[in-house]
């Protein structure tokens, strides 16, 4: 039966249209053999890691699980985790909703209720935050099914639960920061806050095991008799998610009520201002005064395109707010650095495949916006300079950016151990140019705002980038444990993933093509 | 024709995507001369331009650039051209200033000159107010000045413009246009496709028609007058009735 158009499962049948053909398109890129391989690759993924979660509740499920303090400290610990990367989620989807003009502008100049669309969308976001994080639950909720009891299933519940009310509590700080620092501000803003959400509670949680334990393990903290003493008895309401999670049905039911009323009242709240707001985000100018240009400087092309990514980068908010959690990461192994100067022991092993992700990943993106997020594509390309030529010097200014940042960092391992730190350079300087040999391999015209969508554009080129610093990090901690013939094994993985990426990749060594 | 050196000599031009887009073009677009391409949508125009600026390969045939091989050194013959497309496409982040200054880079000219030639440019095109406000609160008017700024501070000899009025307002309009009239008094080669058939009319020397891919017809606003079967007093009547005939052609021929 067709819905009635503009009723809100009229709005919802065009938002799930959108999102099927969005999700297609991205998984296929309208091939069809594409999306064979690709869903090969993610039931290959999903088995792995099923079998990484029944190594990691191994011990646990041997001891025997029982609701007593201290499960209940460790499943509300780890689902604070997960719930604070769920609030990031929302809270970036959140403000999306209000900023992105793809279709706002048509439906808000339609006569078609704003607030059905907005109640869609707020649920979409929900949806949206409960399948990602179903996604990365599902191997330990489902090992923890099957080889313990069927009640741990209760776990996708809460799950649901906590996704609806972590977009409750986005909207909520939208609405606010709306209010207090107006619709020029509250992107920006939301999404610092959101990559803060994200990472504060893992990096507080890892700087409190590094003080207290001196290590990164942030379960240490968790498991740990102190935290266990310290915690309040097991009958308390704090513990109502973990003992919902274990197949407690009426807390479930409980928790399931709390966070879809919530969810609820923020839609109902918040709906009747989303038009206005939407409008007012539109509507912010944009216009900032510089002080006057100095003289022109002498350039040559390359210096000409690297000073122009240098300055584009450095006046990139966006850029700050999606990067600042890598580089949020890396503070606490800078602080197990800190806390270990003078003592070398284990800490390398654990600092090492830190610094060299954080190097991975941030080359990624800073590789797509040099690369494929060329405002002016046209001039560049009609530029009398040689395609290599501008390859060249925009991958020197990313790999100038990265050694800025970790340069610190290195200095203080290299007063560690010398050792340590030419270890981690190196796998840092390997991870970065795969992560940007990769970025040049599945590069595609785009404009820089679509930076927040550079992983949608390209899973396979998300994926290799990650496998790839992954096991480049793997090899590095190896080798800084001392044992450079076990570093060969992830090192020769990350080569295979490179080689995986270059056959998918649509520009098979076209490094120079137009 | 006459014996002044060629700005741009296309032979047997071609590029195909799902069908033919530009299928065995010649042309030919004097120094110092303003050319006028017109041609329904998908015609091939933004593909012949394209190709000639170095944003396509051809599939088949040679472009010269002044005399240069455009596909042989296409360096060399990109010193010699500017593009500006019918998107501006310029730095949200960057000020007009810092524009300009980044295409002097690519261009190799020396920052002194490159510096006074950008601030007349930006004061010629009404844009010295905005010399050090960021892009990103332009409107498309600004912005395609920008644009044009940049493809003029290089001081290029063949200036290829694809749409380059569209959404522009009246006035921004006449200052693109006047600034356009000034570079070929001065020797410049301007080739400019637009759908505003009035501009064609006052501004071009020659007028060329494409459609399917295929230059059907070509010169002064009389000779191509002459060429229409049903003859017309305005170019938008002689290029109606010249599409009209080459669709007429090409089903007849299938």
């Amino acid at each position: 039966m067709m819905a009635q158009p503009t009723s809100v499962a009229w709005f919802a049948r065009h938002e799930l249209g959108l999102f099927w053909r969005d999700w297609i398109g991205m998984m296929t890129a309208g091939q069809r053999t594409r999306g064979i391989i690709l869903t090969v690759i993610l039931v290959i993924a999903a088995i792995l890691l099923h079998l990484l979660a029944n190594a990691l509740v191994g011990p646990w499920l041997a001891e025997g699980i029982r609701p007593d303090k201290p499960t209940l400290v460790l499943v509300t610990g780890g689902g604070l985790l997960f719930w604070s990367v769920m609030l990031s989620q929302a809270l970036e989807s959140i403000t999306r909703a209000y900023y992105a003009r793809s279709d706002l502008d048509l439906i808000l100049s339609s006569p078609a209720s704003s607030k059905r669309l907005f109640a869609v969308r707020t649920t979409a976001t929900a949806a949206s935050t409960m399948l990602l994080s179903a996604l990365l639950a599902a191997p330990l909720i489902d090992v923890l099914a099957f080889r313990d009891s069927p009640k741990w299933f209760a776990a996708y519940g809460v799950l649901a639960a906590s996704s609806a009310l972590a977009t409750a509590i986005g909207v909520a700080i939208t609405l606010g920061l709306f209010q207090l620092v107006g619709p020029k501000r509250t992107r920006l803003i939301a999404q610092i806050v959101a990559a803060i959400i994200g990472a504060a509670f893992i990096i507080g949680i890892q700087a409190a095991a590094i003080l207290s334990y001196g290590t990164m393990n942030r379960f240490a903290v968790l498991q740990s008799a102190d935290v266990v003493a310290h915690a309040p008895d097991v009958a308390s309401v704090l513990w109502l998610p973990a003992r919902a999670a274990m197949g407690d049905i009426p807390a479930l039911a409980l928790i399931l009520i709390v966070g879809f009323a919530a969810l609820a009242i923020a839609i109902v709240v918040s709906a009747s201002s989303f038009s206005r707001h939407a409008v007012a985000a539109a509507g912010i100018g944009h216009a900032r005064v510089h002080q006057a240009t100095a003289a022109f400087r002498p350039a040559s092309q390359k210096q000409a395109l690297r000073r122009k990514e240098w300055a584009l980068l450095r006046r990139d908010p966006w850029l700050l707010s999606q990067t600042l959690m890598q580089i949020l990461y890396l503070l606490p192994p800078a602080l197990l650095l800190w806390i270990n100067f003078g003592r070398s022991a284990g800490t390398a092993v654990v600092v090492v495949p830190v610094l060299v992700m954080a190097a991975g990943q941030l080359a990624g993106g800073l590789a797509w916006l040099a690369l494929s997020g060329e405002d002016a594509h046209d001039l560049v390309v009609t530029a009398p300079v040689a395609p290599r030529a501008v390859l060249i010097a925009k991958i020197e200014a990313i790999a100038v950016v990265i050694a800025v940042i970790l340069a610190p960092l290195l200095l203080l391992a290299a007063f560690l151990s010398p050792a340590v730190a030419l270890t981690a350079g190196l796998g840092a300087a390997l991870a970065a140019a795969s992560a940007t040999t990769i970025q040049m391999w599945f590069r595609a015209q785009a404009r820089r705002s679509m930076f927040r969508r550079r992983q949608v554009s390209s899973r396979a080129a998300t994926l290799s980038e990650a496998f790839a610093s992954i096991m480049w990090a793997g090899a590095a901690a190896i080798l800084a444990a001392g044992s450079w013939l076990l570093a060969i094994g992830p090192a020769v993985l990350a080569i295979l993933v490179l080689i995986l990426a270059w056959a998918i990749s649509p520009r098979k060594g076209a490094s120079g093509r137009i | 024709m006459t014996d002044l050196p060629l700005a741009l000599d296309i032979k047997g031009l071609s590029k195909r995507f799902d069908r033919p887009a530009v299928d065995g073009l010649d042309l030919e677009v004097r120094a110092g001369e303003f050319y006028a391409l017109l041609g329904p949508n998908g015609a091939g125009k933004t593909t012949l331009l394209r190709m000639v600026a170095g944003l396509l390969q051809p599939d088949a045939g040679s472009i010269r650039v002044l005399g240069i091989d455009a596909r042989r050194d296409p360096i060399a013959a990109k010193r010699l051209i500017a593009w500006v497309s019918d998107e501006p496409m310029v730095y949200d982040r960057l000020t007009p200033l810092e524009y300009l200054q980044f295409v002097a880079g690519l261009w190799e000219i020396p920052a002194a000159e490159a510096e006074a030639t950008s601030r007349t440019l930006l004061d010629w095109l009404g844009l010295a107010p905005h010399a050090n406000e960021r892009c990103g609160g332009f409107s498309k008017g600004m912005l395609q000045k920008v644009a044009l700024a940049g493809a003029l501070v290089h001081d290029p000899r063949l200036i290829i413009l694809d749409e380059p009025l569209t959404g522009l307002d009246a006035g921004s309009a006449r200052q693109v246009k006047n600034v356009l009239l000034d570079k070929v008094k001065s020797g410049v080669t301007v080739i400019m496709t637009t759908h505003i058939l009035e501009v064609a009319e006052r501004m071009a020397e020659r007028i060329g028609v494409i459609a399917s891919g295929r230059l059907i017809a070509e010169g002064t606003l009389d000779e191509l007058r002459a060429k229409a079967r049903h003859g017309g007093v305005s170019l938008e009547d002689i290029f109606l009735d010249l599409v009209a005939e080459s669709a007429a052609e090409s089903s007849a021929a299938a």
